[in-house]
C-alpha cells in the first residue's frame, strides 16, 4: 500500500467491564478511500469505529490503551482536545437521529457551536451541505419545518449533511443503511462513493454485498482481532486466512 | 375449555370493576365538591379578602388564600425547577462512569419523595428559625420547594433517560461539549419539563402540612415575601371546621376553586406540552 494512512491505529486494546473487546489492533486506514469493517455481530467492529472519534470514552466501565493517530496526532493523548478530534469526523449512526430542531438548524448546529454566527455564511453552508447530501431539492422550500417530519431516508441524508457541515476529513458510518429501504440505501451508498473524493470514509457493515459495492479496502474483524486487511476484491474473492474464507462463504456469521 | 373462559370472564370483570371504582370516585369527589360548593360560590369568593365577619358567615371571600396559594405553588415550582434541572442533568450527563454514585443519588431522591410533607414543614421551620425568618410567604416557598424538588428531579430524571443515547452521540460527534449536548437534550425533553412542573405545582398547591408552620395565615394578601400568606388548603381546613353552615359551605366553595385551579393548570400544561413537542426527535 503506497497510500499515506489517514488513521493509524497502534496496539489498541479496549476492555469493557473486564471483557476484552478489542485485542491489539494495528491498522492503517488509507486516505480518501472507502474502508469497510466487516465481521460477525459482537466482534467489536462498532467499538473499533467508535474508538476513532472517542465516543467509546462514554461507555461505562471502559478501559482503552494504545494509540490512534489521526493526521499523525494521537487522539488518546491526554492533552488532545476531544471536541477538536470529533469535529474532524462526521458520524452516521444506524438510525438517523435528527436534533430536535428544524432542518436548517440541524445543519447549522455544528457550524454554530464552532463559532460561525453570520446568517449569510450559515445560509451558504446549509445549502452547500444539503446539496452534497442530495437533499437540497427535496427540502429547499421547507427548511424551517421540523427535521422529524422527513422520511427516515431523508433524515439519514440530513444527518450526513449535518456531519459534513462541520468540515470533517473523515466520515464514519455505523451500519448507516440498516434502517433504510433499498432505494434510500442505494442513495446513501452512491453518496459514499462520490464523497470519497474529498473524505476518508470508514464504514461498519454486516452486509457483504454492500462492502463489495462501496469499499476499496476491507478489514475483517473476528473476536476483537483483525484477521485480514486488504483491497476489497482480494479479501472477498481470495481471502488468505481460513476464518475470512469461512465468513465470506457464510459459515460464520 | 370452560375453565379458561371462566378465567377470562373473571379477570375481565375484575378490571372493569376496578376501573368503575376509580372513575366513580373521581366523579363522586368532584360531584360532591360541586354540589356542596356551588350554592356558596359567588364573585365575592374569588375577588374579595375575608371581611370582618367572614368567619361567622358574613361578607368577604378567599382571594387572600387564592393569591397566597398561587404565589407559594408558583414560586416553589419555579425555584424547584431551577434547582432540579441541573441535578437531573448532572446525574445523567456527567456521571457516566459512576454508576454507584448516581444510583445512590437516585435512591436518595426516592426516599425524599416518600417523606411525608409534615417533615418538610418541620425542616423548613428549622431553617427559618436558624435564619430568623418568621412564618411568611418566603418560609412557605422554601418549605414547599423542598417538598417538590424530589418530584421534579425524579420526573426529569425519568424523562432524560428516555432520550436515546444516539441523540447525545450525534451532538457529541459534531464536536459539542457536554453542556452543548445537555442543551440539545433539554430541547428534546421540553414537553417533559411541563409535565414535571404540572406534577410539582399540583402537589405544591394542595399540600397543607408543609405550609402549616411555615407560611402562617393571614386575611390579607401578602405584599412582600416577609408577610404571612394564607393558602387554600388551610382556608378549607379552617372553614370546614366551623359550626356555621355558611362558613362550611364556603369551605366547599374554596375546595371547588382549588380543584378548578388544578384543572386549569393541567389543561395549560397539556397545551404547552403539545406546542413544544413539534421538533421532538423520535
Amino acid at each position: 500500500m503506497t497510500q499515506t494512512p489517514h488513521i493509524s491505529v497502534q496496539h489498541l486494546n479496549a476492555h469493557i467491564a473486564n471483557q476484552h473487546i478489542l485485542n491489539d489492533i494495528n491498522i492503517n486506514i488509507p486516505d480518501k478511500k472507502v474502508t469497510s469493517i466487516i465481521g460477525p455481530s459482537g466482534c467489536g467492529k462498532t467499538t473499533l469505529l467508535k474508538s476513532f472519534n472517542r465516543l467509546l470514552d462514554n461507555t461505562p466501565d471502559v478501559k482503552i490503551d494504545g494509540k490512534v493517530l489521526v493526521d499523525g496526532e494521537n487522539i488518546y493523548d491526554p492533552a488532545a482536545e476531544v471536541t477538536h478530534i470529533r469535529k474532524k469526523m462526521g458520524l452516521l449512526s444506524q438510525r438517523p437521529y435528527p436534533l430536535p430542531m428544524s432542518i436548517y438548524d440541524n445543519v447549522a448546529y455544528g457550524p454554530r457551536i464552532h463559532g460561525t454566527r453570520k446568517k449569510q455564511e450559515l445560509d451558504e453552508l446549509v445549502e452547500q451541505q444539503l446539496k452534497a447530501a442530495g437533499l437540497w431539492n427535496e427540502v429547499k422550500d421547507r427548511l424551517n419545518t421540523s427535521a422529524t417530519r422527513l422520511s427516515i431516508g431523508q433524515q439519514q441524508r440530513l444527518c450526513l449533511a449535518r456531519g459534513l457541515a462541520v468540515g470533517p476529513e473523515i466520515i464514519l458510518g455505523d451500519e448507516s443503511t440498516s434502517a433504510l429501504d433499498p432505494v434510500s440505501t442505494a442513495i446513501i451508498e452512491d453518496l459514499f462513493i462520490s464523497l470519497k473524493e474529498k473524505y476518508t470514509i470508514v464504514l461498519v457493515t454486516h452486509i457483504l454485498r454492500q462492502a463489495r459495492r462501496v469499499s476499496d479496502y476491507i478489514i475483517f474483524v473476528y473476536m476483537g482481532k483483525i484477521i485480514e486487511f486488504g483491497p476489497t476484491e482480494e479479501v472477498l474473492l481470495n481471502p488468505q486466512k481460513e476464518l475470512t474464507k469461512e465468513y465470506v462463504k457464510g459459515y460464520i456469521s | 375449555m370452560r375453565r379458561r373462559k371462566f378465567e377470562e370472564l373473571f379477570f375481565r370483570s375484575l378490571m372493569v370493576l376496578a376501573t368503575i371504582v376509580v372513575g366513580g370516585s373521581f366523579f363522586l369527589i368532584v360531584g360532591t365538591i360541586f354540589y356542596k360548593g356551588i350554592p356558596y360560590m359567588n364573585l365575592d369568593m374569588i375577588t374579595k379578602i375575608p371581611g370582618g365577619g367572614f368567619y361567622i358567615g358574613k361578607e368577604g371571600g378567599v382571594l387572600n388564600a387564592i393569591i397566597g396559594s398561587l404565589y407559594i405553588a408558583g414560586g416553589a415550582s419555579v425555584l424547584g425547577l431551577i434547582i432540579s434541572v441541573p441535578v437531573a442533568l448532572f446525574i445523567n450527563m456527567y456521571m457516566d462512569g459512576q454508576k454507584f454514585l448516581s444510583n445512590t443519588l437516585r435512591m436518595a431522591y426516592d426516599v425524599l419523595f416518600g417523606i411525608p410533607s409534615i417533615v418538610y414543614g418541620a425542616f423548613g421551620f428549622l431553617i427559618m428559625v436558624y435564619f430568623g425568618i418568621r412564618a411568611s410567604l418566603l418560609g412557605g416557598i422554601i418549605a414547599v420547594t423542598l417538598l417538590v424538588i424530589p418530584i421534579l428531579v425524579r420526573t426529569l430524571d425519568e424523562v432524560i433517560r428516555t432520550v436515546p443515547l444516539e441523540l447525545r452521540d450525534a451532538a457529541l460527534s459534531l464536536g459539542a461539549t457536554r453542556w452543548e449536548m445537555a442543551k440539545v437534550v433539554l430541547r428534546q425533553i421540553r414537553p417533559g419539563i411541563f409535565t414535571a412542573i404540572l406534577l410539582s405545582f399540583g402537589r405544591a398547591i394542595g399540600d397543607v402540612a408543609s405550609v402549616l408552620f411555615t407560611a402562617g395565615f393571614s386575611d390579607n394578601i401578602p405584599t412582600s415575601l416577609h408577610q404571612p400568606a394564607a393558602t387554600l388548603p388551610l382556608a378549607i381546613f379552617f372553614q370546614l371546621g366551623s359550626a356555621v353552615d355558611e362558613v362550611q359551605g364556603r369551605g366547599y366553595a374554596s375546595a371547588l376553586i382549588l380543584t378548578i385551579i388544578v384543572l386549569i393548570i393541567t389543561v395549560l400544561a397539556q397545551i404547552l406540552t403539545k406546542k413544544f413537542s413539534k421538533h421532538k426527535s423520535q
